[in-house]
């Protein structure tokens, strides 16, 4: 494989999981167990069709990650994602809007000292710059709202110089109507302003109707 | 910006060594205690802003309220999860979404009812020439007004369960019925409780509905036939669940749409003076009434009305479709 998964991240067997064969080699992190995934001592599987990013380390996108990087997680909903990605980065900051899935996000954080929930509005940054460093490595993206584009825009404050987006763009979240391919289009040009789109790659194997986006900032 | 100016918008900035030991102390509970849902560093978290972010854990180690990151992620760690867990507890506990929780209890406990009251006609059925239907005939084996043959227990005491899911819904129902008006008292007026709670509930709560334009709450409840419309498979849904207030089902098929915009334009206006201000707006019900009774003079006869002839003779040729 020519892309190193983070540390912390490693192919794992699964076999009791009572999958079919494919099961030998799923993407895994250390850490409690938080939605029911499969275990293997202290690993537990990392389901690319449940998690966005599981996805885009599965479909072996530059990420950038190394393990142990600073994380801004917007959209962190029940903790699905975000907990795998607390088992192998450093600081996590995780932001989710919805008060129903923050319950279980809380649940998902109480086993993580450094994965640091927050119940606020990814479209309204100085509500949680006061919290949330400067400078840090990732920001993780997958929010279902319209204006996904500006949603990364204006949280670019938070990101390090050499730093990475990660975002998931949900075609159906902009508008249902349109054909995805020219909703992903006008992301990629929104995001333009003030990003470098590094890469880019269809989830569709596990999202429907999602991109994968890689970017820097400009 | 300075170092010192930037620090005073910091989460930390106004925590004092009290408040770090009130979170340490929170550190070593479970949940958090009401006394301390107001600390200091609780409420910064869910209050406070920033322009733009810092180098928070260098700051806070400069001002001393950590002696290094470790320390700070520890404290930042137990300080977020206090304030993210006051403010989903307190966002949760809400009256209306509450409401919502109920009126979706009633209509599951509805629903299985009367799955359950079929399921039991049909065993009784094959052992009784004479079982009824419904809840009403599960309330009669309860009540021993139907008596089954000895041996079928199992089957009597089905019936229990469905007479049971019936009174539970019955009970969730009333309540509905007296939460809906002091929550929202203007759409509990102009809707009737529970559809007035069947809104809140579809919408996600009182500040969502309030939020939406009519032409959202026209349709709410008929997702389905508005996203195949907007696929262009089919014509635009009239009316969602508002349906079932008696001005929309009360009107002429012909004029349902009108009917369906009058009533929705009414109920967005309740719920946005219910989550704004909350006070009683007894002309919104004399308005929508007035509304309806011209739309409906449409349809009915109307030749001594000047004011819809126009449009009867429009509609006169029409008939249901």
């Amino acid at each position: 494989m020519s892309n190193a998964l983070p540390d912390g991240v490693e192919r794992h067997a699964f076999g009791g999981g009572g999958g079919d064969g494919d099961d030998n080699d799923r993407l895994a992190t250390r850490g409690e167990p938080v939605y029911g995934e499969p275990t293997d001592g202290e690993w537990r599987a990392w389901d690319p069709s449940r998690s966005k990013l599981g996805a885009m380390l599965e479909l072996e996108m530059e990420t950038n990650l190394a393990g142990g990087d600073t994380v801004l997680y917007l959209g962190a909903a029940s903790g699905t994602t975000v907990s795998h990605v607390a088992d192998f980065a450093g600081p996590t900051y995780a932001i989710e809007f919805a008060a129903r899935p923050a319950r279980d996000l809380l649940e998902a954080a109480a086993s993580r000292p450094r994965l640091f929930p927050l119940l606020a509005d990814a479209r309204k940054p100085d509500t949680y710059a006061h919290v949330v460093e400067s400078d840090v490595d990732v920001i993780v993206q997958d929010v279902a709202t319209r204006g996904q584009a500006r949603v990364a825009l204006e949280n670019r404050q938070f990101l390090a110089d050499d730093g990475r987006l990660l975002l998931a763009v949900k075609a159906r979240s902009e508008d249902v109507t349109r054909d995805p391919a020219a909703v992903f289009d006008d992301v990629r040009e929104e995001l333009g302003a003030e990003y470098e789109v590094l890469e880019t790659k269809s989830l569709e194997r596990y999202h429907a109707d999602h991109l994968g986006i890689v970017a820097r900032p400009l | 910006m300075t170092d010192s100016a930037a620090a005073e918008s910091a989460w930390f900035a106004a925590v004092d060594g009290d408040d770090l030991d009130d979170l340490e102390t929170l550190d070593s509970l479970d949940t958090v205690e009401t006394d301390t849902r107001d600390s200091t560093a609780v409420t910064a978290i869910r209050d406070g802003t920033a322009a733009t972010p810092e180098d928070w854990p260098a700051l806070a180690v400069e001002a001393g309220i950590a002696d290094d990151e470790n320390e700070y992620y520890d404290l930042l760690h137990t300080a977020t999860m206090a304030a993210t867990r006051a403010a989903v507890t307190e966002r949760e506990a809400a009256d209306d979404r509450q409401l919502v929780h109920a009126v979706r209890a009633m209509d599951d406990c509805e629903r299985t009812a009367n799955e359950l009251a079929e399921r039991l006609a049909e065993w009784a059925g094959t052992v009784d020439p004479d079982a009824g239907t419904g809840t009403a005939f599960a309330q009669e084996i309860v009540t021993g007004e139907h008596a089954l043959e000895s041996g079928h227990e199992p089957i009597a005491s089905l019936a229990e369960r469905v007479v049971d899911l019936a009174d539970e819904a019955d009970d969730l129902r009333e309540f509905v019925e007296r939460q809906t008006p002091t929550v929202a008292p203007n759409l509990a007026a102009l809707a009737g409780p529970v559809l007035g709670a069947r809104l809140l509930s579809l919408a996600g709560g009182l500040e969502s509905l309030a939020k939406k334009p009519s032409g959202t709450i026209q349709v709410l409840g008929a997702e389905d036939a508005l996203f195949a419309h907007l696929r262009g498979h089919a014509s635009s849904p009239k009316h969602g669940i508002i349906y079932m207030h008696d001005a929309v089902r009360g009107t002429h098929p012909d004029e349902r749409g009108s009917a369906a915009r009058a009533v929705a334009g009414k109920l967005a206006i309740a719920a946005r003076v219910d989550h704004y201000s909350g006070e009683r707006k007894p002309e919104l019900e004399a308005e929508l009434e007035e509304r309806i009774e011209t739309i409906q003079a449409r349809t009915t006869g109307g030749d001594n009305n000047d004011d819809t002839a126009g449009n009867n003779a429009e509609n006169g040729g029409d008939t249901d479709e």
